[in-house]
């Protein structure tokens, strides 16, 4: 083979070779998208049903729905309950509202973990691993939605919240709270049907529904999507979180720390060096006693 | 090398040795032992509930409020006052301003102590304490987490503190050829100590970035590493001038006359750099303020508090501070420095505490034992510098 041949054969198969990688590649890629849950507040009755189906899934306290009368004031998820439904009055008359962890496109909580115990699964929750966690409840400090519950009665501790129903996903079935919704107010699938679905319910019904889907771009997205027919700040959400990644507000100073550990104690290095009087007066010395200045 | 170098016989020695030095020297009944031994007691029985029963039982946390005192004030505030250490390492290794030697070593152990107990104090805030060795061994690092970043910076350097005291350990043991090696490492510990030093009081600010939409905006800024960065230096130097005012008072024996002499020179020296320090960082608070267009935010009770803790705490002991050294009034200097202390004090609490959350209703004020196991904490750290001092050479005996 001479030169030339080996010239021409090396780039064939240089060619021949790029686009059969890149359809490996494209074969290789996750075919799963984050899932997510479509919570059409329009369509919410205020039964309940998906606070007890969740306690009962996560042997959480179940509320007595009958006759605790938990409507008549806000509550809060807490350390017993991952979910809670609460109800607003607003111009549009009553509004019942389900809260929960959004599982977060890209969560504060996990990227505060020092650990990994937070973390954000490639299908979309965001669970919580008591094996590694060290309760120290950063992650409550970093979430913008508050949703991480800590037990401050037990002396083995847990980080309580919303897991999307990690291990039924697992399983193949819904999260425990869709599965249980009499109103078809939940709504579980990727995020980018949700989307769609939402969307064409907003424009389908322009007098039902407010032009803005909750969680499409909130703290950089989320998992959990909700529609309203009243604006968002009447019925309990926070609107002022922007549309930043949270993490992000870290980045810049995560990026600093190699710069500074190499950077600086090479400057001090150089400092150390330059003040050293003791070298400078040895040679003032060696300079006068040769004679040369006098 | 020091286990291998040292014959089995040396360490029968040191062993005596040992125990002989942990007995107590002195008189039993003093003010502070009658004070401290109580509390001490007290702290050690709420402990035990603390660890049986939960964090709810003896602390005020909340769901609202997760860190509390013992994070805002043991942890975050000690590790900031204890910044002394790595600014004075960097005047006398880097700098070499010798006139600062002979309050060195006494820095060094007020730094290393105040990391082992002051942001030890976070195990008895940890809710599973036993996983702490987790972002340690590696079998889950957050590399993306910038408490991970402390942690291990605070790890670090408790190691680079005790290198540098070290030599001091080995000579009380008459470790001669030991302390000569461990003397070897001083410029290489000291740089790594104060690179360390300068990631990780920032990284307590970069702690609260992800708290933006909870940090009353007075307080929150994109530059809270940098204001915690700086706001460690005057913080640690305005503590070495309190602690040494105090030290050379109780200790007063243990120290030679020539330092005791030039100590006005050191607190002079001191209190310069201080002001210095503090005038950059009010110069970054009202750049921030401005660039931020906060005018309207001075309106109203938290904008007052705001003033107070940076006219107050701020700008009156750093102008103290410039009036002090210029006219030579000592005094000064040391109300200066206490207000300082303060001052940092206050910013810790307002960022972590009180200006966070700060639109909630049911705000979070520690409880008697929350105050109580703190005052424990400190009490024993004191114990501990006094059985050092009172053993080791750390004063300067010329």
């Amino acid at each position: 083979m001479d030169r030339r041949q080996f010239l021409v054969a090396s780039a064939t198969l240089s060619v021949g070779g790029i686009p059969n990688v890149n359809i490996k590649a494209d074969d290789a890629k996750e075919p799963r998208e984050f899932v997510g849950v479509l919570v059409d507040t329009t369509r919410c009755i205020g039964c309940r049903s998906c606070e007890v189906a969740c306690s009962e899934t996560h042997s959480n306290y179940v509320p007595d729905i009958t006759s605790d009368n938990a409507l008549e004031s806000i509550r809060d998820t807490s350390e017993r309950q991952f979910t809670v439904v609460n109800r607003f009055s607003t111009e549009k008359g009553e509004v019942f509202v389900k809260k929960q962890c959004l599982h977060c496109w890209q969560p504060a909580c996990a990227a505060a973990c020092l650990v990994n115990a937070m973390l954000k699964t490639k299908e979309g929750p965001v669970t919580w691993d008591g094996d590694k966690c060290m309760g120290c409840r950063f992650c409550m400090i970093s979430c913008p939605f508050d949703i991480p519950k800590f037990e401050y009665a037990s002396w083995n501790p847990r980080i309580m919240k919303c897991n999307m129903c990690y291990e039924r996903l697992q399983e193949g079935k819904k999260p425990a709270c869709v599965e249980s919704c009499p109103a078809d107010a939940l709504m579980f699938g990727q995020k980018r049907e949700l989307m769609e679905i939402a969307r064409h319910r907003v424009y389908s019904h322009p007098d039902n529904y407010v032009h803005h889907i909750y969680g499409e771009n909130e703290a950089g997205g989320s998992g959990w999507l909700y529609l309203s027919a009243v604006p968002f700040n009447q019925i309990g959400f926070r609107t002022d979180l922007g549309t930043t990644p949270y993490p992000e507000y870290t980045r810049e100073f995560l990026i600093s720390i190699p710069l500074i550990e190499f950077g600086v104690p090479a400057f001090l290095l150089a400092l150390n060096t330059l003040t050293d009087r003791k070298d400078e007066l040895r040679k003032d010395d060696e300079w006068t006693e040769s004679g040369v200045e006098k | 090398m020091s286990t291998a170098a040292i014959p089995s016989n040396e360490l029968v020695r040191f062993g005596k040795f040992f125990l002989d030095e942990l007995k107590p020297r002195g008189k039993w009944i003093t003010p502070f032992n009658v004070i401290s031994i109580p509390v001490i007691l007290l702290g050690l029985v709420i402990l035990y509930f603390r660890f049986t029963q939960g964090l709810g039982s003896v602390t005020n946390l909340s769901q609202q409020y997760p860190f509390g005192f013992w994070i805002g004030f043991d942890v975050m505030t000690g590790v900031a006052l204890a910044g002394g250490a790595y600014v004075l390492c960097f005047v006398v290794y880097v700098l070499r301003l010798e006139k600062y030697h002979s309050i060195l070593k006494v820095t060094i152990l007020n730094g290393l102590l105040a990391y082992v107990f002051y942001s030890g104090a976070l195990v008895l805030d940890l809710g599973r304490p036993w996983h702490i060795i987790n972002p340690i061994i590696g079998n889950s690092f957050g590399y993306n987490s910038v408490l991970f970043l402390v942690a291990w910076h605070f790890l670090l350097y408790t190691g680079a503190l005790f290198l540098e005291f070290s030599p001091t350990i080995a000579e009380w043991a008459h470790w001669e050829k030991l302390r000569k090696f461990l003397t070897s490492l001083t410029l290489g510990t000291v740089i790594v100590g104060i690179t360390l030093s300068m990631l990780h009081q920032s990284g307590i600010g970069a702690m609260f970035l992800m708290a933006k939409p909870k940090i009353h905006p007075l307080w929150y800024s994109e530059y809270i590493p940098l204001l915690y960065f700086v706001s460690s230096i005057f913080g640690g130097l305005a503590m070495v001038i309190f602690e040494g005012t105090i030290s050379s008072k109780v200790f007063s024996n243990l120290i030679g006359a020539k330092t005791h002499h030039s100590h006005e020179d050191v607190i002079l020296g001191l209190g310069k750099g201080a002001a210095i320090t503090m005038f950059v960082y009010y110069f970054f608070l009202a750049f921030i303020f401005m660039h931020g267009e906060k005018w309207k935010l001075l309106n109203g009770p938290w904008g007052y508090w705001y003033l107070v803790e940076v006219i107050g705490f701020v700008l009156i002991p750093c102008f103290m501070f410039a009036y002090g050294v210029r006219n030579r009034r000592f005094g000064v200097i040391r109300v200066a420095a206490i207000m300082t202390v303060l001052g940092v004090i206050l910013n810790r609490q307002n960022v972590c505490l009180i200006a966070y959350n700060w639109y909630v209703p049911n705000k979070y004020y520690p409880s008697w034992e929350e105050i109580v196991v703190t005052l424990t904490v400190v009490f024993v750290e004191v114990w501990v510098f006094r059985w050092v001092v009172t053993r080791m050479s750390v004063f300067s005996k010329e």
